[in-house]
C-alpha cells in the first residue's frame, strides 16, 4: 500500500459536486480521501504523507476519452494497448474507452477479456473495452450483447463504420436498453460517402478530391433518432461534425429521445481548409468541414446538445500516412493534444468556463456510458488529472508516446501542460520537467 | 513563370505568368513547321515521364516535347492497381532524386500526387494531369488554341460542356480563362457539377442549349460513363440526347465558333460526329499546340538556377532558335 498523497494547493475542480476551489487534495488507499479541513485530521498529521506542491495548477477528476483506437490485437505496428495507454496517460486521461475496430474485432467474449486484461496489465489508463454491434463488424449479425457487457464491454459499437441495417440497429438499441449501455453509432451513410476522401464543398472541387457531404453523417443520426425513439434505447453519436447533425440531436432531446452525442478537437479547430496542400494528417473521417459546422459544434458544446469530447485518437503509420491523399488512411492521433486544443478552442476564447471544459472531459462521458465515476467525492478511485493551464507548450510528434505521430497539431503552440496524472491513487504519470512546478 | 520550379496547376498561376506561356508557345509553334523542328535548349537535361494512368496522347506529346528541345527522356509507366499507390510515389521520388533527373513529368490517378513528388524534389515537376484536379498543360493549349483561333481571351465567351465534376480539363480551363477575362459557363448534368462551382468565376447555365448561346468557343468535355460516372447518369443515350453536342446545338454560338476537345472523344455521346470533323473542329489543331505548349513549359522551368534562383524570363528568340544558337536557348545550369 501507498503512502497517503496530498497534492497541495491546487485549484480543485469536481465539475459533478459543483466545486471549484484552491485547496489541499487528500489521497489514501487508491481512494479520495477529503478536501483541505475536510480530510481526516489523522491524515493530515501523518507524518508518512507525501506533500505535492501543486499551486497554481489545477486538480481534477482523471480525464476520461470515450473514444479511442489502440489497435491491439492485429495492428500492433500502428499502436498497442500500452503505448496506446502511455499516450493516455501522458495527455491527462485516466481512463480511455478503445473502439473495437481492431483485427480481428471485439465481437466475442475473449478478445473483450483480453483487452481488459491487458488494460491492467499495463497499469496505466484504465482501458475500458467497447464491443461490436455485429459480428465481425460485418453489419449482418448481432453479437452476443450481454455476454460481451459481462466480459467488461462499457458499450457497443461498429465504429470504424456505421450499422446500416436499420432493423439490426432496432434490435440492438432494444437488446440494450435495459442493460444501461449506449449503443455508440459511426453515423455515416456508405452510399452518401461513396468514395469521398473530404468534405464536399469549395475546397473539395477546387482540389479535385471526392467530397463527403455533411448529409452522409446526418441522415444516419435522423435515422437512428426515430429508431431511438421507438425502442427507448440509447444512441450515443460518435464524433459529430456537422451542424446539421447538431440540429438533430438538439431536436430529438428536446422531445425526451435518449441520444448523446460526442466531438473531437480538431472538430473545433480546424475546417476543410487545413486539407490544403494535400496534407495527409488532416484527413480524418467524418472529414473537416466548414466554418458554419465548427460554429455549430462550439455553440452545441456550450450548451450541451454535445455531452462529451472525446479525441477519436486514430493512430497511423507514417508510412500509412506518406502518400498521396487518395491512397491515405482517415485519421489522426489526438490524446496527447486534446487538453490543449479543447482549452484553445473553448476555454480561452470564453466558449466555455474551465469547469465547464472538465466536464465534459470527465463526468459527462461516465454518463454516457451510464457509469458513475469522473468525481473527485470521497469514496471515489482516485483518478486525478493536475495540470498547468497557463503553461504554453509547442506540438513535437516525434516526443509522442503514441505510436502515432499523425497529427495536423505539429508545431502549435497549446495552453495547458499535463503535470501528473494519477489512476487509483498511483502516479502513472509525472511530468519530466516538472520539478519546478512540482515540490 | 520561370521563378517556379514546378507546373502543378494554373490555379498558382498569374495571368502574367499564364500569357508568358503562351507567347513561348507559339515562339516553339514556330520551330515546329520547320524542316527540322528541334532547338537545342534542354541538352544535357533528363526528363522523365511517369504514367501511372494510362494515357496516349498526353505522354507521347510531352515525349515529343522533350525531344524536340533535345532532351534525354526515361518513360516509366505502371498501372496504379496493380501497385501500392502510396509506396510507389514514395519510392519513385527517391529513385528520381538518385538518378539525377532534371525534370519530371507525372500523370497520377490521385489528385495531389504530383504535389507530393514536388515537396520531395529538387526536380521540376510538372502535373500531367491529377485525378480530378488539373490538367494544367491541357489547359494551356486549350488557351493558345482559342488566343490562335479568336486573336483574344479577354471578352470572349467559353462554353464548357459535360461532366466538370470528374474533369481535371475543365477545371485548369476554368481558371486560366477567368484570369485572361474570359466570361466561361458551363453546362452538364446536375450529378456532375461539382459543389460550389461558381466559385471558379464562372456561371451555370440551366442546359447545353442556354450555354452554347452566343458562345465563341465550345469546349466539350469527354464523358467516362464506363468509370467515374457509373451512376451519376441513366445512360449513354440520354446522355447524347440531353448534354451531346450537335450541329444543331452549335447553330446558336456565334456564326464562327470554335469547337473544342481535348480527347480522347465518344463520338456521337457528348460530341456528334458532323461536329467532331465540322468547318468549326480545331482538335487536331489543339493535339499539335500541345507539343509547342508542352516545349514551352519545359524550357522556362528548366531556366531555374540550381540554387533557387531563377533566370530572367524572356520569350526565346525565334532568330536563336533557327540557328540554334545555344546561348539564346539552353538553359543556364
Amino acid at each position: 500500500m501507498t503512502n497517503p498523497l496530498c497534492l497541495r494547493g491546487g485549484r480543485v475542480l469536481d465539475p459533478a459536486r459543483g466545486i471549484d476551489r484552491v485547496q489541499d487534495l487528500w489521497i489514501e488507499g487508491g481512494k479520495i480521501a477529503g478536501w483541505g479541513e475536510d480530510a481526516p485530521s489523522a491524515l493530515r498529521s501523518n507524518p508518512k504523507a507525501e506533500i505535492v506542491d501543486v499551486r497554481g495548477a489545477v486538480v481534477c477528476p482523471g480525464l476520461v476519452d470515450i473514444h479511442v483506437h489502440l489497435r491491439e490485437p492485429g495492428q500492433e505496428d500502428r499502436e498497442t494497448i500500452e503505448t496506446g495507454a502511455r499516450a493516455a496517460v501522458r495527455g491527462g486521461f485516466a481512463t480511455v474507452a478503445c473502439m473495437p475496430n481492431t483485427d480481428p474485432p471485439l465481437d466475442d467474449r475473449p478478445r473483450v477479456e483480453y483487452v481488459r486484461r491487458r488494460g491492467l496489465e499495463v497499469g496505466l489508463a484504465r482501458v475500458l473495452p467497447i464491443a461490436a454491434v455485429t459480428k465481425g463488424q460485418q453489419g449482418m449479425e448481432l453479437t452476443e450483447i450481454e455476454d460481451l457487457v459481462e466480459a467488461g464491454a462499457v458499450a457497443i459499437s461498429d465504429d470504424g463504420k456505421p450499422v446500416r441495417n436499420a432493423e439490426l440497429m432496432r434490435r440492438a438499441l432494444e437488446l440494450t436498453r435495459d442493460l444501461g449501455i449506449p449503443v455508440i453509432q459511426h453515423a455515416e451513410d456508405p452510399d452518401l460517402k461513396g468514395v469521398g476522401v473530404m468534405h464536399e464543398g469549395w475546397v473539395s472541387t477546387r482540389m479535385g478530391l471526392k467530397g463527403i457531404p455533411d448529409i452522409a453523417e446526418s441522415v444516419i443520426v435522423a435515422r437512428d433518432v426515430l429508431l431511438a425513439e421507438l425502442t427507448g434505447g440509447h444512441v450515443h453519436v460518435a464524433h459529430v461534425s456537422a451542424a446539421k447533425t447538431v440540429d438533430l440531436i438538439r431536436q430529438a432531446r428536446a422531445r425526451g429521445i435518449r441520444i448523446t452525442g460526442e466531438t473531437a478537437p480538431h472538430y473545433l479547430v480546424l475546417t476543410d481548409e487545413a486539407v490544403e496542400g494535400y496534407d495527409t494528417s488532416a484527413k480524418m473521417n467524418p472529414p473537416l468541414r466548414s466554418e458554419r459546422d465548427r460554429d455549430a459544434l462550439i455553440e452545441a458544446v456550450q450548451d450541451g446538445t454535445l455531452d462529451c469530447l472525446a479525441t477519436d485518437h486514430a493512430p497511423h503509420t507514417d508510412i500509412d500516412k506518406d502518400g498521396d491523399f487518395d491512397s491515405a488512411p482517415f485519421g489522426i492521433v489526438g490524446l496527447e493534444t486534446a487538453l490543449g486544443v479543447y482549452l484553445k478552442a473553448l476555454v480561452e476564447p470564453g466558449h466555455l468556463t474551465l469547469p465547464g471544459l472538465i466536464a465534459r472531459m470527465t463526468v459527462e462521458p461516465y454518463r454516457v456510458l451510464g457509469r458513475r465515476g469522473g468525481t473527485l467525492e470521497p469514496g471515489a478511485e482516485a483518478d486525478v488529472t493536475v495540470f498547468d493551464p497557463s503553461h504554453r507548450w509547442t506540438v513535437r510528434a516525434s516526443e509522442f508516446a503514441s505510436k502515432g505521430r499523425n497529427t495536423p497539431f505539429e508545431g502549435w503552440e497549446l495552453p495547458g501542460r499535463v503535470l501528473l496524472t494519477l489512476v487509483g491513487g498511483r502516479t502513472v504519470f509525472r511530468a519530466e520537467t516538472s520539478e519546478a512546478t512540482l515540490r | 513563370m520561370t521563378a517556379r520550379k514546378d507546373l502543378l496547376g494554373l490555379e498558382d498561376l498569374s495571368a502574367d505568368e499564364i500569357v508568358t506561356i503562351l507567347d513561348n508557345a507559339r515562339t516553339f509553334r514556330e520551330v515546329l513547321d520547320r524542316p527540322i523542328p528541334k532547338v537545342p535548349s534542354l541538352r544535357g537535361m533528363t526528363a522523365a515521364n511517369l504514367f501511372f494512368e494510362p494515357s496516349t496522347r498526353t505522354r507521347l506529346s510531352f515525349e515529343l516535347a522533350e525531344k524536340r528541345l533535345s532532351a534525354d527522356t526515361v518513360n516509366f509507366q505502371t498501372s496504379g492497381s496493380s501497385v501500392s499507390k502510396g509506396e510507389t510515389l514514395r519510392d519513385t521520388a527517391r529513385n528520381i532524386e538518385a538518378m539525377g533527373i532534371h525534370l519530371v513529368v507525372i500523370r497520377h490517378q490521385a489528385s495531389g500526387a504530383p504535389h507530393y513528388l514536388a515537396r520531395h524534389l529538387e526536380a521540376g515537376v510538372i502535373n500531367a494531369g491529377d485525378g480530378t484536379h488539373e490538367h494544367p498543360t491541357q489547359g494551356l493549349l486549350d488557351i493558345y488554341t482559342m488566343r490562335e483561333q479568336r486573336g483574344r481571351i479577354a471578352g470572349l465567351r467559353v462554353a464548357i460542356v459535360g461532366d466538370v465534376m470528374h474533369s481535371r480539363v475543365a477545371r485548369s480551363n476554368m481558371w486560366g480563362l477567368v484570369k485572361l477575362g474570359a466570361e466561361v459557363v458551363i453546362a452538364g448534368p446536375p450529378t456532375m457539377m461539382p459543389a460550389e462551382v461558381e466559385r471558379f468565376g464562372v456561371s451555370v447555365a440551366r442546359s447545353v442549349d442556354e450555354a452554347i448561346e452566343g458562345a465563341d468557343v465550345v469546349n466539350i468535355l469527354r464523358i467516362q460513363l464506363e468509370r467515374q460516372c457509373a451512376g451519376l447518369y441513366p445512360s449513354l443515350r440520354e446522355y447524347a440526347r440531353v448534354y451531346g453536342v450537335t450541329a444543331e446545338r452549335i447553330r446558336r454560338a456565334k456564326p464562327d465558333v470554335t469547337v473544342m476537345h481535348p480527347g480522347p472523344m465518344n463520338r456521337g455521346v457528348e460530341i456528334a460526329q458532323d461536329v467532331a470533323d465540322g468547318e468549326h473542329s480545331v482538335i487536331l489543331q489543339q493535339v499539335t499546340n500541345g507539343v509547342a505548349v508542352r516545349m514551352a513549359v519545359l524550357y522556362l522551368l528548366s531556366r531555374r538556377e540550381p540554387s533557387g534562383d531563377v533566370a530572367e524570363s524572356e520569350t526565346p528568340s525565334v532568330e536563336a532558335t533557327k540557328n540554334h544558337d545555344e546561348p539564346t536557348l539552353s538553359p543556364r545550369r
